[in-house]
C-alpha cells in the first residue's frame, strides 16, 4: 500500500476519495431519508447526456455533466411534485433518454475516440487536481448550506407535511437538495462511474442510519464509511489490478451485507430480551 | 382577533375526478372546541389538510384566522393521524418536538433557550420528558402519539388541529388529554377529528359531521339520543334536537 503512495496519481485518487466521500455522506443521508434514491439514479444516468453534449460541442465534460444533471434534476423534481403517481415512470424515461442522447452525441463527435467506460465505471486514478479543487469547493458549499438549514432539512426529511405546516420552505429546500445532489453525483461519477453512483450514495447512509441516533451523526458516519470504502477499494484494486470503481462498490457491498446480517442477529436477540 | 377562526364557503375538492368534498360551508368562532365526526373515507382528514394548506381546494374559499390557509402557518398547530411513518429515522423525541418551534427561526440558527423551555413544558405536559433523548423508533404507538401532540402544542398555536389524537393511546391518557385540551381551549381554538362519541359529548362545544359535504352544528348540548343516532349513523348527528330533520344532501346514498 505505502509504496503506491509515492505515485502522484495515487495521492490524487485518495484525496478525491476523501473529498467525494464527504459530500456523498452528507447528501447521501438526505437522499436516503427523503427517498430520492431512484431520482438520484435518474440524475446520474441522464448526466451522460451532458457528457456527450460537452464532448460534441467541445467543452469540459465535467461542466457539461454538471449543467445537464442540474437541469434534469429540476425537471425530475418538478415532475415528482406535480404527478406523484407517475413520477417514477417519467424519471425512468429521462434516465434512459439522457443516456441514449449521450451515446449518440459521442457517435456524432468527429474524430473523438472517447472511452465511455471511464464515465460508466469511473476512473478515480485519472482524477485531476482541478477536479479535486472543484470537489473541495463543493464540499464547502454543501457543508455551509446544511449548517445554515440543518433544522429545516431535518424537519423536511422526517415529516415534510408538518414542516410545511409550520412554515419551513420545503419546496425551496427540496430543489436546493436536488441541486446539491446533482452536483455531488457529477463528482461521484469521476470516482466510481455513473452506473455505480447509487451504491456510493446510499450504502454508507443506510449502514450509518442503523448505528446513529441523529441526522448529523448519520452524515458524519456516512462520510467516514465512504472514505473507508474508497481507501480499501483503491488498495485492493491497486494490489490485484481490479477496476477501481467496481472494487470500491464491492467493498461497500460486502460491508452492507455484513451489517445486515449482524443487525438481524442483534435484532433477534434484542427482541428476545424485550420479551 | 375578530375574524372567525375558520371560515369556509362552497369548498370543493376532488381527487382524480372523484369528488371528496362538495359544497362545504361553515365557520368556527375563535375559542370554539369543534369535534369533527364522520365515516372513514368521508373526507375528515382531507378537510383538515385543506384547512392547513397542505392540499389546495378545487373551488370555494377558505380563511383561517382571516387568512389564506398557509399564510396563517405560524398560528396553527397540527397533529397528523399517522405517527408511524419514518419509524427508523434517527431522530429523538426532543428533536421532533423542537420541529414545532421552527417558524421565524434564523438561519444558521440553533434553537433558542425559549424553544427549549417550551419543548420541556410540552413534553412534561404529555408525560414524555424522561424520554426526550429516546429515538422515535423505540417508542410504542401511544407514546409516539403523545410526542406528536407535544409537537403540535410546541407551536404555541391559536388554532390546534388534531387528527384522531387518541387512536392508540390508553384510556387514562385520553381523559387526561381532553381535560388538558379543555383547559387549553380557554385560549386556543381546537378542532379535533375523532371517532369517539363519548369524547364529543363530554368535551366539545360544537360538532360537525363530514361525509362528502358537511353539516355543522354550533353550540348547544349534545343529547343522549343524538349520541345514539351518531352510533347508528354519524350523519344523523346534525339533526340535533330535531331528530328527524336530516338535510337533503345527507340523505342516504
Amino acid at each position: 500500500m505505502w509504496d503506491a503512495l509515492q505515485f502522484e496519481f495515487m495521492r490524487n485518487a485518495l484525496l478525491a476519495g476523501v473529498l467525494v466521500s464527504i459530500s456523498c455522506g452528507i447528501i447521501g443521508s438526505l437522499v436516503v431519508a427523503n427517498r430520492l434514491v431512484f431520482l438520484s439514479g435518474g440524475i446520474a444516468h441522464a448526466a451522460f447526456g451532458g457528457i456527450g453534449l460537452a464532448l460534441y460541442l467541445g467543452f469540459s465534460p465535467t461542466l457539461g455533466a454538471a449543467l445537464f444533471s442540474v437541469a434534469v434534476s429540476m425537471i425530475m423534481g418538478g415532475v415528482s411534485l406535480k404527478s406523484k403517481h407517475r413520477a417514477d415512470t417519467i424519471i425512468g424515461v429521462l434516465w434512459a433518454v439522457g443516456m441514449a442522447l449521450g451515446i449518440i452525441l459521442i457517435d456524432l463527435t468527429p474524430g473523438y475516440n472517447v472511452d465511455p467506460m471511464s464515465y460508466l465505471f469511473g476512473s478515480i486514478l485519472s482524477v485531476s487536481k482541478a477536479d479535486s479543487w472543484f470537489t473541495a469547493a463543493l464540499d464547502v458549499v454543501i457543508f455551509l448550506i446544511i449548517l445554515a438549514f440543518y433544522r429545516e432539512f431535518l424537519a423536511m426529511s422526517y415529516d415534510e407535511e408538518f414542516a410545511f405546516v409550520v412554515g419551513v420552505p420545503v419546496r425551496f429546500l427540496y430543489f436546493l437538495l436536488l441541486c446539491m445532489t446533482a452536483l455531488s453525483i457529477v463528482m461521484i461519477i469521476r470516482v466510481v462511474g455513473l452506473i455505480l453512483v447509487i451504491a456510493l450514495l446510499t450504502i454508507p447512509p443506510y449502514i450509518a442510519e442503523k448505528y446513529t441516533n441523529s441526522l448529523w451523526k448519520m452524515m458524519v458516519l456516512s462520510s467516514l464509511l465512504g472514505i473507508l470504502f474508497t481507501f480499501v477499494g483503491l488498495w485492493l484494486s491497486y494490489s490485484y489490478d481490479f477496476t477501481s470503481g467496481a472494487t470500491i462498490i464491492l467493498v461497500a457491498g460486502v460491508a452492507f451485507f455484513l451489517t445486515q446480517i449482524i443487525h438481524s442477529i442483534n435484532g433477534r436477540t434484542l427482541q428476545a430480551h424485550r420479551r | 382577533m375578530g375574524a372567525p377562526a375558520i371560515e369556509v364557503k362552497g369548498l370543493q375538492f376532488s381527487y382524480n375526478d372523484t369528488p371528496i368534498l362538495e359544497e362545504v360551508t361553515f365557520s368556527v368562532e375563535q375559542g370554539d372546541f369543534l369535534g369533527l365526526l364522520g365515516p372513514n373515507g368521508g373526507g375528515k382528514t382531507t378537510l383538515l389538510k385543506l384547512l392547513l394548506g397542505i392540499l389546495k381546494p378545487c373551488g370555494g374559499v377558505i380563511r383561517v384566522l382571516g387568512e389564506v390557509p398557509h399564510n396563517a402557518k405560524h398560528r396553527v398547530g397540527y397533529m397528523p393521524q399517522n405517527t408511524d411513518f419514518n419509524i427508523n429515522f434517527p431522530i429523538s423525541v426532543l428533536e421532533i418536538v423542537l420541529m414545532g418551534r421552527l417558524y421565524g427561526s434564523r438561519i444558521w440558527g440553533r434553537h433558542s433557550r425559549k424553544d427549549h423551555l417550551k419543548a420541556e413544558e410540552v413534553l412534561k405536559k404529555v408525560g414524555m420528558w424522561e424520554h426526550r433523548y429516546t429515538p422515535i423508533g423505540y417508542l410504542s404507538g401511544g407514546q409516539r402519539q403523545r410526542v406528536f401532540i407535544g409537537r403540535a402544542l410546541a407551536t404555541d398555536p391559536e388554532i390546534l388541529f388534531l387528527d384522531e389524537p387518541t387512536a392508540s393511546v390508553d384510556p387514562e391518557f385520553e381523559t387526561d388529554l381532553f381535560d388538558f385540551l379543555r383547559e387549553l381551549n380557554k385560549e386556543v381554538t381546537i378542532l379535533v377529528v375523532t371517532h369517539d362519541i363519548g369524547v364529543i359529548s363530554r368535551y366539545v362545544k360544537s360538532v360537525a359531521c363530514v361525509n362528502r359535504t358537511m353539516i355543522f352544528h354550533k353550540g348547544g348540548e349534545i343529547t343522549p339520543e343524538m349520541i345514539d343516532m351518531a352510533y347508528g349513523c354519524p350523519v344523523d348527528l346534525v339533526a340535533h334536537g330535531l331528530p328527524h330533520r336530516v338535510l337533503p344532501a345527507h340523505e342516504e346514498e
